[in-house]
């Protein structure tokens, strides 16, 4: 078949649509943060972070927001992190029965595809109105860490995956036991791979408001207990932009998410990755 | 005296008839060499040794196999501690992603050892058997990832001995390494030899006969021929081991 271009100049025309789509991916991504943090970082202050929430939310500060927040992040990540790592344990290491794995594989992934209103939802009906824990951190935790556990098993399973077989191999042939060699072996060269899986699911946690919208109540005060209502950093934004209360604050918070949420994909990253690099050996 | 001894051993993996009919002893302080073409069985014999094949859900044993007299398939047959007497090297050098000193130490704290004097003074004399310490006396804490692939194997040798064991069980050791580390982990297993019990598999004939005492020629999961190393090699009964020691199979 005879082409209209030669090799040469769809070469070209292929390696400039691919720079095309890689900068245009990075451009959309500074462009996004330079204009949150560009109307958001002039009102933040130390009186913003640190103070209440006032005349709701027209003035003041968000800290009893960020509180809330890192409360039910806290909450979902206690839950969903041994309950996820806990399943891609056994569905690695234990589970014989293929038909077993292949349908909690199956839930996993029917679960993170749900979209979070309708956990929102799910968790107003249970938690809430059912089980009677009211409008709380706790409600909305609870329904953060049932997002959060698919994300989890998923990354987990994967990296407990791609283990190399010959460690087990030599633990085992040392006399070691399933479970020690679990332990001391397994789980370690994972750690990187879990520890990333983990923090995507909190980072997903703490930037959802759909899913607590209907869970944790909208109050702005300090939740103290479990059981008391919050409003975390996403819903807040929303109600500041939504009911048009101050769209200069609701950049400010969203400048406040974005970074926190940075800060800690960033931590993370330097520190799975000197562990990895440790372990490599390439210290 | 026999450390290993099987008697009519027959190996399956699922409906596959693996290893047939093997009678075979090894006495104690020697090298005992396993040769054969690839796919004849020695790694599932090895295997069998240190019940490594228990993992593999479709395997099956039949006749007997004992580890100074004592049935190694028996119901009474502790397999941690049949491990810790029975050490296993593997073809490619598999140190943990775990510091040095670790490495060595894993077996006697998964065994129960916590007194950290004796697991310093173990991992010493084991890294000084693997003929490794100099290499590595001054950087124990760091991983033994970043050691080069002689060195991992030797590291792995040492890992096996720290456990005390009397048995070690080689698989191609050599198969990953350059010349010189094949020279040095030899040299380290005429060492070895009088203090353990050794078998190696191997590929490469001139190894079988520079390690060995005795050597076994396996063919299509049959035992053709085991005798004193010198003997198989110069005057072979079989006239298929002849033809696969000089080469003309295999
Ligand atoms: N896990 C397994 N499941 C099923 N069959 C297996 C398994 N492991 C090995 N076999 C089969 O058993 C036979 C013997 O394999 P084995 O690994 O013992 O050979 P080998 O002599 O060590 O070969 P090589 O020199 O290539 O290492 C081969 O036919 C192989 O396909
Ligand atoms: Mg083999």
């Amino acid at each position: 078949m005879k082409s209209f271009l030669s090799p040469g100049t769809s070469h070209k025309i292929m390696n400039s649509v691919l720079i095309f789509s890689g900068v245009l991916t990075i451009s959309v991504l500074v462009i996004i943060l330079a204009f949150i943090l560009i109307e958001g970082l002039p009102a933040i202050d130390l009186e913003f972070i640190f103070g209440g929430v006032k005349d709701q939310g027209r003035s003041g500060g968000i800290f009893p927001v960020i509180v809330s927040s890192l409360y039910v992040t806290l909450i979902s990540v206690l839950i969903a992190a041994p309950l996820g790592v806990g399943a891609a344990i056994y569905v690695v290491e234990y589970a014989e029965n293929r038909k077993l794995v292949n349908i909690i594989r199956f839930g996993a992934e029917t679960l993170a595809s749900i979209p979070s209103i309708v956990f929102g939802l799910f968790g107003f009906a249970f938690f809430v109105m059912f089980l009677k824990m009211g409008w709380s951190v706790f409600s909305a935790g609870l329904v953060l860490a049932i997002m959060a556990i698919p994300t989890i098993f998923q990354v987990v399973e994967v990296s407990l995956r791609s283990v190399p077989s010959t460690y087990k191999e030599g633990s085992y042939g040392l006399g070691a036991t399933k479970w020690q060699t679990i332990c001391n072996v397994i789980l370690p060269a994972a750690i990187p791979g879990i520890v990333t899986g983990i923090i995507l699911a909190m980072t997903r946690a703490i930037s959802e408001a759909a899913a607590v919208m209907y869970t944790v109540g909208s109050s702005v005060s300090m939740p103290i207990s479990m059981f008391d209502p919050g409003r975390p950093l996403p819903l807040h934004l929303y109600i500041l932009a939504t009911e048009g209360i101050s769209l200069q604050n609701a950049f400010a918070t969203a400048a406040v998410l974005v970074i926190i949420v940075m800060v800690i994909t960033f931590l993370t990253n330097y520190f799975t990755q000197r562990y990895q690099n440790k372990m490599m050996g390439n210290l | 005296m026999y450390r290993i001894t099987a008697e009519h051993l027959n190996t399956y993996f699922g409906d596959a008839h693996i290893l047939k009919d093997i009678s075979l002893k090894v006495a104690e302080n020697t090298v005992m060499a396993l040769i054969g073409p690839s796919g004849c069985g020695k790694s599932t014999f090895l295997r069998s040794i240190n019940r490594m094949n228990d993992l593999i859900a479709s395997f099956k044993l039949e006749g007997t196999l004992l580890l100074d007299g004592n049935d190694i398939y028996s119901k009474n047959m502790d397999v941690v501690d049949l491990r810790r007497r029975v050490g296993m090297v593997f073809q490619k050098p598999n140190p943990f992603p775990k510091s040095i000193f670790e490495n060595v130490a894993y077996g006697l704290r998964i065994h129960g050892n916590d007194d950290e004097d004796y697991i310093a003074q173990r991992v010493e004399e084991s890294l000084k058997s693997a003929a490794i310490w100099d290499e590595v006396k001054d950087k124990l804490d760091q991983s033994a990832l970043g050691l080069s692939g002689g060195q991992q194997q030797r590291l792995c040798i040492a890992r096996t001995i720290a456990n005390n064991p009397e048995v070690i069980l080689m698989d191609e050791p050599c198969s990953a390494l350059d010349p010189i580390s094949t020279l040095k982990i030899e040299d380290l297993i005429h060492e070895l030899k009088k203090d353990y019990t050794i078998v190696i598999v191997t590929h490469n004939m001139q190894q079988a006969s520079r390690v060995s005492d005795f050597t076994s020629f396996f063919l299509n999961g049959e035992l053709i021929e085991s005798e004193k190393t010198e003997k198989l090699f110069v005057s072979p009964k079989e006239k298929k081991t002849e033809e696969y020691i000089t080469g003309r199979f295999g």
